[in-house]
């Protein structure tokens, strides 16, 4: 979507036939100048927020790392009486919610991507996919009191109460069915992640060749045949920028899976059962941000956890936005 | 390759999966579905003049309203746009009109960066630079917050619209002698315009709905806004805090702020699609 091939020659054309005429009128107040030097510095904008971002967050957490170096990231215990804080139960929490959120939100995106792609017929696809488009404009607070008030219920008698009565004795489903729990967190977030990831998914199985298909179907492929052999396989670099993508919106979202998971602290928090209150550095960060004291050591370590989450989102989409360039880049091409 | 021999488990398996991917959007569907009719069914008895028109009550005790997070929502919204607009539009033209180097490149790649960033995390920065520096919560804080959401959204949709206009009413406009700044300003960005109010209605739509930066920016509040540098409440951070309550009344508030909110959401979203089917109809003809 970024550049379709034709767009670099026609832009070069552009900047051609503005070229000589700004030449011709160099003499006189040069109004261009002044107009380029002020787009590129709202251009620029961009980089010196994100340099910003990393250089001021590091600056607030850094009388915890001073504090406490490494070992921030690998104990257990939280406790702002004490002035003792170690992210790791978090961490940890911000990764089970995530796995679950993929685990169960990229099967049904790529069923719907699927579906709207290359089932659907023409008729009911436009507004199907705006539909799920729509999943995506609903406020992270109203999925959050949506689930507090409804989802909630139908997580824990659907769900938690069947685990725990006839899979209880596995570690990872004990506890008492509460619905307030880190699967809540981690299901809440598989349908947040529906419309990011299936929009990719939807455009990277658009950019397949419709030839692809056309040779499964020579060979006597069944219309399944077809998708898995001539298209998924071949779009699969794009769905994993996709799964990768909703990665990254499943380890920052805030409000939703604070209001759902329960909030546990300290060891307490520890993701070692489904069915278990769990904490995620985000919504660890949105509970304590107004009740830390100023003067001891909670605010630092607050903004020290913020700054994992920045540097984990940072990686993760890197690497997204990478991954898709490529698509994109490749489906250019062929 | 494939023996008719089997063809007739081949052809289950079929209809099998594609059943599954009917379930898969039937599942993705549900979940908006009850959010909808939750937030009208709860919410709208909720409604009232009272609840529109005044601050919060006594907490604990049931009357008051939102309307001093409905003002916050919409000065927030009007100050965010002042800082994130003018920024956006103006990245946004040089990415379309300047950007196919390595710069633009670069700033095309960190902009979708930062589109994905968690607001948390743009949250703690502005906490970090602004609150921490002046000393105090303040819309100012909530609004550079806001804007720094709403900037990658407003680059992109203004970049992808400068870039849709034809090269020949640049051509004309440069051949009646006018300066190349203003055939960016006047005549380009003039025939992209649809577009551009687009991208500014998605990034509000967007920043309308967000709670988490707000927490430590404008930290929320009990009254009416009274100046720039005290602290002010929003409809996101109100809905959050009447839900954590442990009172029916709450919870009904709740849910009443909740149908605000997603009105406003919905409505600039469903405007969105009506105007660019709109422009895109109108393209046509050109």
């Amino acid at each position: 979507m970024e550049s379709n091939g034709t767009q670099p020659s026609a832009n070069q054309k552009r900047n051609n036939l503005a070229t000589p005429h700004l030449h011709h009128l160099k003499r006189s107040f040069n109004g261009d100048h002044l107009f380029l030097a002020i787009i590129v510095a709202a251009a620029s904008s961009v980089l010196i927020i994100m340099a910003l971002l990393v250089i001021k967050i590091y600056d607030g957490a850094a009388p915890i790392f001073d504090r406490f170096g490494l070992s921030f990231l690998t104990s257990l215990d939280w406790n702002p009486v004490a002035d003792i804080y170690g992210a790791l139960p978090y961490l940890l929490g911000t990764i089970a919610t995530s796995a679950i959120a993929l685990i169960v939100g990229v099967p049904i995106s790529l069923g719907v991507a699927i579906f709207l792609v290359e089932i659907a017929p023409a008729s009911i696809r436009a507004p199907l996919s705006y539909i799920i488009e729509l999943l995506a404009a609903v406020p992270s607070v109203i999925y959050g009191l949506w689930g507090v008030f409804v989802f909630r219920f139908w997580v824990r008698d659907l769900i938690e109460t069947p685990l725990s009565t006839y899979l209880g004795f596995i570690p990872i489903f004990s506890g008492t069915p509460y619905g307030l729990s880190i699967l809540s967190g981690g299901l809440i977030l598989s349908i947040m992640i529906i419309p990011t990831v299936s929009a990719v998914c939807r455009e990277v199985l658009l950019s397949v060749p419709v030839s692809q298909r056309d040779a499964a179907y020579s060979l006597g492929a069944t219309r399944w045949e077809a998708i898995r052999i001539g298209v998924l396989s071949y779009a699969r670099a794009g769905i994993v920028g996709a799964i990768i993508l909703g990665l990254g919106r499943a380890f920052g979202e805030t409000m939703a899976v604070t209001m759902v998971i329960g909030n546990a602290i300290g060891p307490f928090a520890l993701p070692t059962s489904l069915l278990k209150a769990g904490q995620t550095m985000a919504s660890l960060i949105a509970n304590e941000f107004n009740e830390a004291d100023p003067v001891s050591l909670h605010p630092s370590a607050l903004i020290g956890v913020g700054f994992i989450l920045l540097l984990s989102a940072l990686i993760i989409n890197v690497a997204a936005q990478i991954l898709i360039y490529r698509v994109r880049a490749k489906g250019v091409v062929e | 390759m494939w023996s008719r021999a089997n063809y007739k488990i081949r052809r289950l398996k079929d209809r099998f999966i594609l059943a599954l991917t009917v379930l898969c959007v039937i599942l993705a569907i549900v979940p908006l579905a009850s959010i909808l009719i939750e937030v009208v069914a709860r919410g709208l008895p909720a409604i009232s003049i009272e609840f529109l028109t005044s601050p919060p009550g006594v907490i604990g005790q049931a009357g008051g309203g939102v309307a001093n997070a409905i003002q916050g929502t919409f000065i927030l919204i009007g100050l965010s746009s002042l800082i994130g607009v003018p920024l956006g539009v103006l990245a946004g033209v040089y990415l379309a009109e300047f950007g196919d180097n390595t710069f633009g490149r670069v700033i095309r790649f960190f902009s979708d960066v930062l589109m994905q960033m968690p607001s948390i995390v743009i949250g703690i920065f502005v906490y970090v630079l602004v609150v921490l520096a002046v000393g105090r919560f303040s819309p100012i804080a909530g609004a550079v917050a806001l804007a720094i959401i709403m900037l990658p959204i407003v680059v992109k949709t203004t970049e992808e619209s400068v870039r849709l206009v034809p090269n020949i009413i640049r051509e004309a406009a440069l051949s009646l002698g006018l300066r190349r700044w203003r055939v960016t300003l006047s005549v380009v960005l003039t025939a992209a315009k649809s577009g551009v109010i687009t991208g500014v209605m998605l990034g509000v739509a967007r920043i309308a709905g967000e709670t988490a930066p707000l927490i430590m920016t404008v930290l929320g509040s009990q009254w009416f806004f009274s100046s720039l540098f005290e602290p002010i409440d929003a409809i996101p951070l109100r809905i959050w805090r009447l839900a954590l309550l442990p009172y029916d009344y709450a919870h009904q508030q709740g849910w009443g702020a909740a149908l605000v909110l997603v009105t406003i959401v919905l409505a600039l979203n469903v405007a969105v699609k009506v105007l660019t089917r709109a422009k895109f109809s109108g393209r046509v003809g050109i």
